[in-house]
């Protein structure tokens, strides 16, 4: 303990400023950022004709009405098993593009690195480059630098009310609830969720950012175990690399020193401060800035690209041995990413075999059991049953309720008099709605009941029908 | 620790675990992670000084704030009885036989009457309205000792039936035919009884004794008679069974039902929502216009609610 340094229970946080980089990499993450963006803030102004009695917003979540809606598609709440197929396929597709290309996901389309992207982006446009950046963030505070700061914090918020302000539109027809929202007439969950999310995105955004990674985020932990030595993750490579030394050392010890001039650069644009020398690390969301970078000194420095790249462990061994490394098709296209692809398949086409098979109407019957038969006076049974008949279509649709195998058994409604009583009556079930029906069935005296069925069948072309067995209880079979 | 000691490479304190030769090291938390921690105690602390918190010997401690949870439902109800004031109101204007031209309250009506069935007379008559044996009529059925529309329906609530301090209740009572009827003369009535609905063989003595001393209140074919709460004798409905043994016992020694006064109990919108629960079992009749007069023999075929 003795030259042991007082161990300390915080660490201060280092801000990172990262280096603007040009490069493939860098410019695929402006692909990315800007089509997942895009998605983002767009989506819930397409519209999608629906007919009068439904929403016409082509993405809409109505949690009030418990409606789905996804362009041509609705779900509905008893059809989660949708939404919980896409969970699972979402997840094994993680499973299969991080045993696949690393973290990929991490590096490019998670929603913390677009915004940090963005955020970092700002920090350039307003203060200039690293340098510029490290400079004034080093400088007393003056006028010039609070009036900065407060410039560049006031688009941070701007940014982050537009993130939280478009993720309300998902979940209510967009053009009212922006309307209502600007004249102070939306819903108070409106302005909380937008006031949390705006927060929350100024924060995780403007100030944490690779700290989420770091310390927040639990996807690095559960990654690790998921990459194996197949996996492609950013690498330098050491056995290249090192030892350092400028490009004189290197001329003057032929074949002594290695390619790494040690110039900082690959740390300088890393959006989480990471050396990537040091080796993998939960901080490294393999990003592929730092390949951007040292590609860039290499071809200045004539020396081949790659000291930093995509590589799999595999390919690091081999190459390290002096072999050929295995082409990138033999990586992608292993026994476990095809594994991890058929699951994630046959889950999606069993998704699409489910929406493709199911029907736009539903019946449910439950027999009254309290009590289960009642005895009329001229010695006919009647039984009460409630039906539930489901439309799920965007139009109010006729369908017609029919006993079946109950010979000589009539019923009536409760909106159908017991003179119009009969063995099929049609009931108007109104757009996207579950109309509940009181059935009183009813048999003359000395008929049988027993097990018999409940046929809807919806009245238009589609002839949809649904039928579900129950059964008539009497005195004499209880 | 005694085997303390910093870690070459990244120059970190190792915690002094060790498994397979990895060493953990001691790294720092961040300083916001500290201070959220920190955070979290003091908004313990503050949380148990506003809130019930320390169970102690007889009771608790309190809190700051005076919330409780018996509070907070006190608060909910009577925020739910508030919001239910307005159907109260309208119901206690409202003639009860006006209610299905609105079908609005009368759905509510029936809502609210469900749950005080269930709290007031699933007792005796059923959770479901299918009644019990041994004289707890059936309330979901189209048979009816006072008759079966709203009116009735509520009539019989608020009056209640053999109740000794409401003149106005329903009463009805059927003589006991102990030691005036022998036993020939009781068997022949029974045979009577049963053929009145089909159950038997015609008996010509029998009908004779039912002529003489039955038809004053049960109608000369059995179809009974509402005004007097005499129950229908030629349909398939018995209130006390339809053996021989039942019938004869009834004739006997017959026994007669009696249900409270609810007005005593509960108030007029209650009563009203559960006449038109009881009515909406599904042998509710309708409320008798002028000239329409309700023949106690004709099957009573009422639609229900509209």
């Amino acid at each position: 303990m003795v030259n042991a340094p007082e161990p300390s229970l915080y660490a201060a946080s280092r801000t990172v400023h990262n280096k603007r980089i040009d490069g493939p990499f860098r410019r695929f993450k402006w692909l990315v950022m800007l089509v997942t963006l895009g998605i983002y803030y767009v989506t819930p102004w397409l519209r999608w004709d629906r007919g009068p009695y439904a929403p016409d917003q082509a993405v809409l979540v109505d949690l009030a009405n418990r409606r789905f809606y996804m362009f041509g598609i609705e779900i509905w709440p008893h059809e989660f098993y949708f939404v919980a197929g896409l969970l699972i396929m979402a997840g094994v597709g993680l499973f299969l593009v991080t045993s696949a290309v690393g973290r990929a996901w991490c590096g490019y389309a998670c929603p913390q690195t677009v915004w940090t992207d963005l955020f970092q982006h700002i920090d350039r446009f307003v203060d200039g480059d690293r340098n510029a950046r490290v400079r004034l963030d080093n400088a007393p505070w003056g006028p010039a630098k609070i009036a900065r700061r407060l410039f560049k914090w006031s688009i941070y918020l701007v940014i982050s009310l537009l993130t939280g302000g478009a993720w309300i539109l998902y979940f209510a027809d967009a053009p009212t609830l922006l309307r209502d929202f600007v004249t102070f007439e939306a819903a108070p969950v409106a302005y909380a969720t937008v006031a949390v999310l705006t927060a929350t995105t100024f924060v995780l955004g403007g100030f944490m950012r690779e700290q989420v990674c770091i310390y927040m985020c639990p996807w690095p932990r559960i990654q690790t175990a998921m990459l194996d030595e197949k996996s492609l993750i950013v690498t330098y490579k050491d056995w290249r690399g090192e030892p350092r030394g400028s490009v004189k050392k290197a001329e003057k010890n032929p074949g002594q020193i290695g390619d790494c001039i040690d110039c900082m650069q690959c740390v300088q644009v890393c959006p989480t401060g990471w050396d990537i020398r040091n080796g993998p690390d939960i901080a490294c969301i393999t990003c592929g800035l730092c390949i951007d970078a040292c590609d860039k000194v290499m071809a200045d420095i004539g020396r081949p690209r790659g000291l930093i790249d995509y590589a799999t462990q595999e390919d690091c061994e081999a190459e390290a041995a002096g072999h050929a490394p295995r082409p990138v098709w033999k990586t992608l296209l292993r026994p476990r990413t095809l594994v991890y692809t058929g699951i994630w398949a046959g889950i999606g086409f069993a998704l699409l075999f489910a929406l493709g098979a199911r029907t736009h109407t539903d019946l449910t019957v439950s027999a009254d059991r309290n009590p289960p038969y009642m005895l009329m006076g001229d010695g006919s049974v009647r039984n009460s049953y409630t039906l539930r008949l489901r439309n799920m279509e965007s139009r109010p649709r006729d369908m017609e309720i029919a006993l079946n195998g109950l010979p000589a058994a009539v019923m009536w409604t409760d909106t159908i008099s017991r003179e119009q009583a009969a063995a099929r009556h049609t009931v108007n079930v109104p757009a996207d709605a579950i109309r509940t029906v009181r059935a009183y069935v009813i048999v003359p005296s000395g008929a049988t009941g027993g097990d018999f069925a409940f046929t809807l069948t919806s009245l238009d072309e589609q002839r949809e029908s649904d039928t579900v067995e129950t059964s008539f209880s009497t005195p004499g079979e209880p | 620790m005694a085997n303390k000691r910093i870690d070459q490479p990244t120059g970190t304190e190792t915690v002094g675990h060790e498994w397979d030769g990895i060493e953990e090291l001691d790294t720092p938390m961040p300083r916001w992670w500290l201070w959220t921690f920190y955070l979290t105690i003091a908004w313990a602390i503050a949380y148990v000084i506003a809130y019930p918190a320390w169970p102690l010997i007889n009771k608790g401690t309190e809190g700051m704030l005076g919330w409780t949870s018996r509070g907070q439902l006190a608060q909910e109800m009577s925020a739910a009885d508030a919001a239910r004031s307005g159907l109260r109101e309208q119901l206690a204007v409202t003639d009860i036989e006006k209610l299905p031209g609105q079908p609005d309250l009368m759905q509510q009506a029936v809502a609210g009457g469900a749950a005080a069935f269930k709290i007031h007379c699933a007792q005796c008559h059923g959770a479901g309205g299918g009644g019990l044996p041994g004289g707890f009529p059936n309330l979901a059925d189209d048979e009816w000792l006072w008759g079966g529309d709203l009116k009735a329906i509520e009539y019989t609530l608020v009056h209640g039936i053999r109740q000794h301090d409401d003149p106005a209740t329903r009463q009805s009572a059927m003589p006991g035919y102990d030691g005036v009827f022998d036993q020939n003369q009781l068997n022949a009535v029974v045979d009577h009884v049963l053929s009145l609905s089909g159950k038997g063989p015609a008996n010509p003595a029998g009908a004779e004794i039912f002529t003489t001393n039955c038809s004053v209140c049960h109608g000369p074919a059995g179809q009974g008679d509402r005004t007097q709460g005499a129950p229908t004798l030629s349909n398939a409905i018995w209130l006390y069974g339809s053996s021989r043994e039942q019938i004869s016992q009834q004739i006997l020694r017959p026994r007669m039902g009696v249900m409270p006064r609810w007005a005593d109990k509960l108030d007029a919108p209650t009563i009203k929502m559960l006449a038109a629960y009881v009515h909406s079992l599904g042998g509710g009749e309708e409320t008798p216009v002028m000239e329409a007069v309700t023949d106690a023999a004709a099957p009573a075929a009422g639609p229900v609610t509209e």
